[in-house]
């Protein structure tokens, strides 16, 4: 009996694998899979809700409304000429952009368990559609941005965008491999200890205080100059400033920090992206 | 010679499992892993564990699931993989389908492997039929213009075309089986892992499975890896099988001999059974008790298709044998008692010395399963000389059926085989 050379396998399952190993021709094949999986996200959440997708609304505009009524009506936070509506408008929207990523790429495994042991396609599929699916949201929510942006500026509110909107989107993308990075680290981590979980829930909360969502990267200098670096450093509040910059042309921005927020972004990425590799192949074993 | 290719090549493939709940010492031995890692060597935690046997109690936390599995595929052959409960099989399938990697070995493959580990996977309640098809379809991974092909074909064959613009949510679990079993049936991989389907649906429906599956592994050519329990099915589609035991692999073979190996219990025989003093009773001793086919040896499986026989061998010392007789009194695997029988009356009665007994059961009479049998000597017609309970027990196999028959167990107790004729002639 002849046997075929045996060296034209067309993939090896083994213990054995390397630190990145993402087989783009793969996840290629499994595009349509990745467009499913988005399709189902936007239809399904706000199924059987009388406002449907309005909720992608209500919700930010709400949450602007509050802090422009406590941050800069209460505790009269100063924006400067912008309205403070829409500061708040372009800081929420923004950074609930990097929040629905982070929750629902940390959720991958855990939340994925079922289907993930009966069926094998590439388990990134899985968190890129999340933050697709986020992405389309952020951008309907962009788009209620945009009209009241119009709106004051009818109304003669001194706003203008900066030249600098070109860059708007490189900060969604940072902003996405940020929270795709730190969700792909904190996923992994759940599939053994729960305990991370909990810790996500106030985690963001408290993060969202250190990320100038609802004051000025100025104010923060002006008022704790000990603690501003708390706010500097963190390259959130670096893409929500510099956001509020290029469509307000209200705040600060620097080439050099934009490097430095676009090197941190990627190495949090490629370390989730290491991690997710290590725990895709036995999770299974330990969710 | 026809050329033959491997398609599928596994290659001393163990898996480790921990036991015990996991988070108790895990975070220590996580330590105790990365400190023997960085300083280079090996994993510590290799070198313990036992073989996966449920009945003995544990001496380490770890456990091989599976150990050293070995064996080839060729192209177009439709292996069986059987074993009991807990044997591996389903470790197996989740390393063969990618979707936990194993210990130690590995595996190549010059085909696509997709498996149909438990249908439905990844229905959305919130979706119509349709779009579930799609997104099934594509977690199983086909493509959209591959499901866009066969969507009619699809519709049709899971009888849901009524309700395909319907939210699955409505459906009956029947429906929802149905159309998850018709997206994984249209399936094009080179390698197919069919784990149990064949238990899902009606009788009418599984007729239609097993038909697919039959045209799928022999019209179409197709790679099969077929694990079930119900060995009339492994012994209709499958061409070759393999018996796992305690995660490794017992035998491998032709399909008939792993089948009978399986039944066996690994060569055991519990059809016949020699009895010791114990049995050496006032009026009598007891010396030997079998059940086999009539004609077959008795270590060979017992099928339902030839007459069955019991034979008891029993001396006699009483100066009054007819005074004495024997009653059987037959269970079923659940224990339910199904009839009794007895050489009373029978033409066969009881002699002095040596007596060797035969009662035999027709062809067709009983249901494949294990029985027990109750042996009761009675005396004087009335008083019950000696009782032992489950006396000896053996199994008795559906022989293998056509291409496209009902898999299932009949219903009831036993399956006469009635004279039926035509009177209209």
């Amino acid at each position: 009996m002849k046997f075929h050379q045996d060296d034209n396998w067309l993939y090896t399952i083994s213990a054995k694998r390397k630190l990145i190993d993402f087989n783009f021709k793969e996840i290629w094949q499994y595009r349509d899979l990745l467009v499913l999986f988005v399709k189902r996200d936007v239809i399904t959440v706000y199924k059987q809700t009388i406002l449907g997708p309005l909720w992608y609304l209500i919700q930010p505009l709400f949450t602007a409304l509050t802090f422009t009524l406590i941050f800069n009506k209460v505790a009269n936070i100063e924006t400067g000429t912008v309205p403070p509506f829409l500061f708040n408008l372009a800081g929420i929207s923004i950074w609930n952009y990097f929040k629905s990523c982070l929750t629902s790429t940390s959720n991958t495994f855990s939340g994925n368990a079922g289907i993930f042991s009966k069926v094998y396609f590439p388990r990134i599929i899985s968190p890129l559609s999340s933050v697709i699916s986020n992405l389309l949201r952020f951008i309907i929510q962009l788009l209620v941005f945009v009209a009241f942006y119009i709106y004051y500026y009818m109304n003669g509110a001194a706003i203008s965008i900066n030249e600098y909107v070109f860059i708007f989107p490189l900060l969604i993308i940072l902003m996405a491999l940020q929270g795709l990075g730190l969700g792909m680290i904190i996923s992994s981590m759940v599939t053994k200890y729960r305990d991370v979980k909990f810790l996500l829930n106030f985690g963001v909360q408290l993060l969202m205080y250190l990320s100038a969502v609802m004051y000025p990267l100025a104010l923060m200098r002006e008022k704790l100059p000990q603690f501003a670096w708390l706010v500097e450093y963190n390259p959130l509040a670096y893409i929500i400033e510099a956001t509020r910059y290029v469509l307000l042309n209200d705040g600060t921005f620097s080439i050099k920090g934009l490097a430095y927020t676009s090197l941190i972004t990627v190495v949090i990425f490629f370390i989730g992206l290491v991690i997710f590799n290590k725990t895709e192949k036995t999770f299974i074993d330990t969710v | 010679m026809k050329e033959k290719e491997i398609i599928l090549k596994v290659e001393d493939v163990s898996k480790q499992y921990r036991l015990g709940l996991i988070g108790t010492g895990t975070l220590g031995d996580d330590l105790k892993r990365f400190w023997y890692k960085i300083r280079g060597k090996e994993d510590p935690f290799l070198k313990v564990g036992d073989n996966s046997d449920r009945n003995k109690s544990a001496t380490s936390d770890y456990v091989w699931a599976l150990r050293n599995i070995d064996f080839d595929v060729q192209k177009g052959e439709v292996l069986g993989i059987i074993g009991k409960n807990g044997a591996g099989k389903s470790t197996l399938l989740k390393i063969l389908s990618r979707i936990t990697l194993p210990t130690q070995g590995q595996i190549k493959t010059k085909g696509r492997i997709a498996s149909l580990l438990e249908v439905g996977t990844g229905f959305h309640p919130e979706l119509t039929g349709l779009e579930n098809i799609y997104l099934n379809g594509a977690i199983l991974g086909m493509t959209k213009a591959e499901i866009q092909k066969k969507e009619d074909d699809i519709v049709e064959f899971s009888g849901c075309k009524m309700y395909i613009d319907t939210p699955v949510k409505r459906y009956s679990s029947g429906m929802r089986v149905r159309l998850a079993f018709a997206v994984a049936a249209f399936l094009e991989p080179d390698i197919l892992v069919i784990d149990e389907v064949l238990a899902v649906g009606d009788a009418e429906f599984q007729k239609k499975a097993i038909g697919k599956m039959q045209d799928i592994s022999k019209g179409e050519g197709r790679t099969v890896l077929f694990v079930s329990h119900n060995m009339a099915s492994v012994k209709t589609l499958c061409t070759k099988a393999i018996v796992l035991e305690h995660g490794s692999i017992v035998f491998s073979g032709g399909t008939d001999e792993a089948v009978s190996y399986y039944l066996k219990g690994g060569g055991e025989v519990e059809n016949a059974k020699d009895f010791d003093e114990d049995y050496d009773k006032d009026e009598f001793r007891l010396q030997n008790i079998s059940v086999y086919n009539s004609g077959s040896k008795v270590k060979d499986v017992i099928k339902e298709s030839q007459d069955i026989e019991v034979k008891t061998e029993i001396f006699v010392k009483s100066d009054t044998p007819e005074n004495l007789h024997l009653t059987y009194h037959m269970t079923n695997e659940l224990g339910d008692a199904m009839f009794s029988f007895s050489n009373y009356k029978s033409g066969a009665p009881l002699r002095k010395d040596m007596n060797t007994l035969l009662c035999k059961i027709p062809a067709k009479f009983l249901q494949s399963g294990q029985y027990f049998l109750s042996l009761i000597v009675v005396k004087d017609k009335k008083h019950a000389a000696f009782v032992e309970r489950d006396i000896i027990s053996f199994t008795v196999v559906d022989s293998s059926r056509d291409i496209g028959e009902y898999m299932g167990r009949e219903p009831g107790y036993i399956r006469p085989n009635f004279n039926w004729s035509i009177a209209n002639d």
